[in-house]
């Protein structure tokens, strides 16, 4: 639980932290929050031999509305999320989700950009941006460029960032007055990965669903936009045999690891619950 | 009299004596980051100690190579079982009375095994050496299951034992047989199961699990070549054994080797033992003559220091028809891993486990527990409570619950039927042990009445019948416990470690102004020692608790004391220092008598001091007394006020408990709501109401993450899967439940203040009540027993087994 040698640098601006990715090459790393890429140096899974920090960068940080979206800088905390007026308001759902990470410690210092560009398959932000739609910014020796978040993910730990890319901010579009929102995850005790959680960001009128988007986490090696759910419940009143349905089409594309959270067979029911529980839930809420 | 002088409650409240619920002194520090801990011993040119480790849990060890890490900058030397073999040391005794490789001799036997201690100027430089020991391993075939261990075709695990048919707790069936341990009338167990109306059998599973104490196991080892002497820093939880013990293995006088047990961050269990890393670091230090600090990290603690349970206890209760027990027998399979480290008084290879007959009049039982090798790291130490006495009370409390199943009866009726009685007490069971006192009805019957469980059991059948309507998914269970501890080891008669009686000790010196420190055998992990210690002399001799300063751990300083686990510091050490203080008491009252000019036995004792019996006004205060002890004792009295105890148990003493765990599992997910639990304790006289609810706080909390999910796994090859806590289930806040507590006081008749000891207690009936809910609220599907942990895939799995989960 030691970490090896390593020369630490903190660029004051993304230009610079661009340049010293491009110029140390693979040996280096950019630091976030931390949460991942620190124990994964104690346990010398990770031994980059200079480490990024991004902490220097005010521009990485802040959250502002652009047009009809929210802009959110990568090193914007959890915790920042969380004491947001704007987030509360327009996206009440990211507000849900970032309370369900972890604890208060690590939400202080885990930061948006660094969960959502990790790829790792546990991270509750990641299917909550397919969910939403947002749009990832990645800047590089190249220049910048917009990436959808449905498209990041290519696998554990495998994600659309180029080496020597950098993620800078997400942009996301605030979902329409009225919608109906959840985020059911369930774990075993605070600070743990989801067994299996589901994010559903919906619209009603008249009692019947008119849009539907479904985002799965921690059931497959990439997070999971469950289309095949959403289009099941359009224009239902999430009746019974619906809700069934939905959970059936959502548990189809899951394959999560057999893990101390349970085997397969359990982690894809409970996907299936949360996906129902998450429909229900956000159908309450809608206007 | 005036006004001013003090009433005698408010002299005896000033004492903060027994009974009070006087704040903890040590938490002034604690809670100010200012605790003196291992970790935080820095001598000057300190060297650091980390181990290479083993990645196969089975392997021939056929080369190391230590040349490319000597070449990394710090590191000094690089220490293996060859470099230990040069002072014998490459194996250690174990309290079980094995033997254990110190770094691996040839092969390893478990994952993460020690096989090479590297040593470096710093701890990044000793991690940057361990990368660079390179080691050839041929992998052998790993023995998992202790269900196989004891095949004709299972693999030796032990090489050093061939040839050995007997170890030393009798024969060996096996070459990965350790010991069979039998117990109790067998022929009259096999009648009374002959003529039985009723009998049930079960295999019931207490699985591995770890003591996982917030501070991992850490030394500093210091040895000063020009005296010969080696000083050792620790997390001890019995440094005086400590001592003993590296003197006998590393052949240095015993005067010569100063242990020092600090403050301590948790134990319960993991720091009885002695571990490779304390060896090694010691070796070290008199091969560098420097100091030498080796400190564990979380995985290293729950993979390859002392694992607790890992019992498979196939039991069967024999009854007649109406209820009443007549016969008890189990068959325990103990996997102890590679090495039989368990941490038992030496005669006792499976603990105190003939407890099993619990809190019921069995009048016949019989016990065989077979010990046996297997590649997982060895242990099997008793983790917040008596030796092997939670598996027990586990095993009866899971299968007095499967009776009364079976007989259609209500659990809490079954056990009030067969209790041992209040007049039976002195109680003698059918496995040996001798019960000092107890009443078990009063107590069963307070639980009831405070958590209306006539209503729950109503409430059940309701929520039973709505399920079957399809009215909700949520099933309820009624989890009842009622368990008999058996604590304060030990006797001497019975209790030894390594041929050194069970005693323990205090030594008390009251200084001229009436102030004084108490030295004890005992050492505090948390348990608060310094505040209830004080406590228990405040009431005996009339000194304030305050004016009392209690010290443990230094070997040099504190008298020779066996330690604290097995709640044994109140029955034992508890003992000692009330009678120490009775010392100090009776050389007091003859200086009181000769001050006040009269006999000794005009005097009485008067909260704090002494007076003259019939005249109120002559009165000599113990501060006073203490003064005149240095200044003006009787003719031919020695000056002074100072006494030792050392105190041999006559029995040990059986705290008692009954619980009530009522529990909500919702069978979709499997998830659990722990709704209430009760938890009744009867520890005899209570010495502080506020630790003891901390304690019983304290035990609940790892009885429900024990029984709740936290298990140490290992795959079927062999690789331990739950190294962490990330897949080691350590409860936060938020999943703690809310915890009621309650007392009887049913003092011990042989205990000098009646005190029966508590810590331990909370753990061991709590367990039994957390599983019996689960087991309760699948009952009516069909189901008999449920093997723990009750986590939430696990409750699904069971719900669908039973049919309620499509």
């Amino acid at each position: 639980m030691i970490p090896g040698s390593f020369s630490y640098h903190r660029p004051a601006s993304v230009a610079d932290a661009v340049k010293l990715l491009s110029d140390l090459g693979e040996d280096a790393r950019p630091l976030a929050g931390g949460h991942s890429l620190v124990p994964m140096m104690k346990l010398r899974l990770a031994t980059p031999g200079h480490l990024i920090d991004l902490h220097g960068i005010a521009a990485l940080k802040g959250i502002s509305r652009s047009g009809n979206n929210l802009v959110i800088g990568a090193m914007t905390t959890q915790h920042e999320l969380l004491a947001s007026d704007d987030v509360a308001k327009a996206m009440p759902i990211l507000h849900e989700a970032a309370l369900q990470i972890a604890d208060p410690q690590v939400r202080y210092r885990g930061t948006i950009g660094g969960n959502v560009a990790n790829g790792d398959p546990g991270n509750d932000m990641p299917a909550l941006m397919m969910t939403l739609g947002a749009t990832y910014r990645l800047e590089g020796a190249g220049g910048a460029r917009d990436v959808a978040a449905a498209d990041f993910y290519q696998g554990a730990y495998f994600t659309a960032l180029e080496p020597g890319e950098i993620l800078t901010s997400l942009s996301i579009p605030v979902p329409a007055a009225g919608h109906g929102y959840a985020y059911e995850k369930l774990k075993r005790k605070v600070g743990d990965y989801a067994t299996a959680a589901a994010a559903v960001v919906l619209t009603m009128s008249g009692g019947k669903v008119v849009t539907c988007s479904i985002g799965l986490t921690n059931v497959h090696e990439t997070p999971l936009l469950a289309a095949d759910a959403a289009k099941a419940v359009i224009g239902t009143s999430l009746d019974a045999a619906t809700l069934k349905k939905a959970a059936a089409a959502a548990e189809a594309i899951m394959a999560p690891a057999a893990d101390a959270r349970g085997p397969v067979e359990y982690r894809k029911h409970v996907g299936g619950i949360m996906v129902t529980r998450a429909l229900q839930r956000a159908a309450s809420v809608a206007k | 009299m005036n006004d001013m002088t003090p009433t005698r409650e408010q002299r005896s409240a000033a004492l903060e004596g027994m009974g009070c619920k006087r704040k903890r002194v040590e938490d002034i520090r604690f809670t100010q980051g200012k605790g003196n801990y291992v970790d935080d011993v820095k001598l000057p040119g300190m060297l650091h100690g980390d181990f290479v480790r083993s990645p196969h849990p089975h392997a021939r060890v056929k080369k190391i190579d230590d040349s490319e890490a000597l070449k990394v900058p710090g590191v000094l030397a690089v220490i293996t079982a060859e470099t230990l073999k040069t002072v014998n040391l490459a194996w250690m005794p174990t309290l079980a009375g094995d033997v254990q490789m110190v770094l691996a001799d040839g092969k390893v036997l478990f994952q993460n095994q020690e096989v090479a201690f590297v040593v470096a100027t710093d701890r990044y430089a000793a991690d940057d050496g361990i990368n660079k020991v390179v080691v050839e391993y041929e992998p052998l075939p790993p023995l998992v299951d202790p269900f196989k261990s004891m095949d004709k075709d299972a693999p030796v695990l032990r090489e050093d034992l061939a040839g050995k048919t007997s170890g030393a707790h009798g024969p060996r069936k096996h070459h990965n047989h350790i010991f069979e341990w039998t117990v109790g009338d067998k022929d009259l167990t096999d009648a009374a199961f002959n003529k039985a109306d009723v009998k049930i059998k079960e295999m019931i599973s207490y699985h591995r699990t770890h003591p996982s104490p917030l501070e991992t196991c850490q030394c500093v080892c210091s040895f000063d070549k020009i005296k010969g002497e080696l000083t050792i820093y620790g997390t001890f939880q019995a440094p005086h054994v400590i001592r003993t013990v590296v003197s006998l293995i590393a052949k240095l006088p015993e005067q010569k080797i100063h242990v020092i047990a600090p403050d301590i961050g948790g134990g319960f269990g993991n720091k009885v033992g002695a571990y490779p890393g304390y060896i090694c670091a010691a070796v070290a230090s008199i091969v560098t003559g420097k100091p030498v600090k080796w400190v564990e990290d979380r995985i290293e603690n729950l993979t390859a220091t002392s694992f607790a349970r890992d019992y498979h206890m196939t039991t069967e209760v024999a009854a007649t028809k109406d209820g009443k027990v007549t016969g008890l027998r189990v068959h325990v399979l103990a996997d102890h891993g590679a090495f039989d480290a368990c941490a038992d008084p030496s005669k006792w290879p499976a603990g105190f486990f003939n407890i099993v007959t619990g809190s019921y009049d069995f009048p016949t039982a019989h016990l065989a527990v077979d010990g046996v090798y297997t590649n997982k790291a060895p242990g099997g130490v008793a983790y917040r409570c008596s030796f092997r006495v939670t598996e027990a009370a586990y095993c009866i409390e899971r299968a007095m619950d499967i009776l009364a199943q079976k007989l259609n009866m209500d659990p809490a009726e079954l056990r009030l039927k067969n209790f041992i009685k209040p007049e039976q007490f002195p109680y003698h069971s059918a496995l040996g042990w001798e019960y000092d006192s107890g009443d078990y009805h009063t107590a069963m019957r307070k639980m009831m009445e405070t958590t209306g469980y006539a209503a729950l059991r109503k409430e059940q059948t309701e929520k039973r019948a709505a399920f079957a309507r399809g009215e909700t998914r949520e099933i309820m269970g009624l989890g009842v416990s009622f368990f008999t501890e058996i604590v304060g080891a030990g006797p001497s008669k019975n209790c030894d470690i390594l041929g050194i009686a069970m005693f323990d000790s205090c030594e008390i010196r009251m200084h001229p102004t009436g102030a004084g420190i108490a030295r004890v055998g005992s050492k505090s992990q948390g348990q608060g020692h310094e505040t209830t210690w004080a406590q228990i002399i405040a009431t005996e001799i009339g000194i304030p608790a305050d004016n009392i300063m209690v010290e443990e751990g230094n070997t040099d300083t504190a008298p020779y004391g066996l330690g604290t686990y097995g709640s044994r510091s109140t029955p034992v050490a508890g003992a000692a220092i009330a009678m120490a203080a009775r010392k100090i008491k009776a050389k007091a009252q003859m200086i009181a008598a000769y001050k006040l000019e009269v006999h000794e036995d005009d005097l009485e004792f008067d909260i704090d001091g002494f007076r003259v019996k019939g005249l109120p006004e002559k009165f000599m205060s113990m501060k006073d007394i203490c003064w005149a002890a240095y200044n003006s004792v009787p003719p031919g009295m020695e000056p002074g006020l100072e006494a030792v105890s050392y105190y041999d148990p006559p029995n040990m003493t059986y705290p008692f408990g009954a619980y009530l765990c009522v529990m909500d599992i919702d069978v979709d997910t499997g998830v659990y709501k722990v709704r209430r639990f009760y938890a009744l304790d009867d520890c005899g006289t209570r010495i502080n109401p506020m630790i003891i609810e901390g304690q019983v706080h304290g035990g609940l909390t790892e009885a429900f993450a024990i029984a709740m999910g936290q298990e140490i796994r290992y795959d079927e090859v062999g690789n331990v899967v739950t190294g962490s806590f990330m897949d080691f289930f350590m409860p936060t806040a938020v999943e703690t439940p809310h915890w009621e507590t309650d007392f009887t006081v049913t003092p011990s008749p042989h205990h000098p203040i009646g005190a029966k000891g508590v810590g331990e207690s909370p753990n061991v009936g709590g367990v039994p009540a957390f599983s019996n809910a689960v087991n309760d609220a699948f009952s009516f599907l069909g189901s008999t027993h449920i093997q723990m942990p009750h986590d939430f895939w696990r409750n699904w799995k069971a719900a669908k087994a039973l049919g309620a989960v499509a």
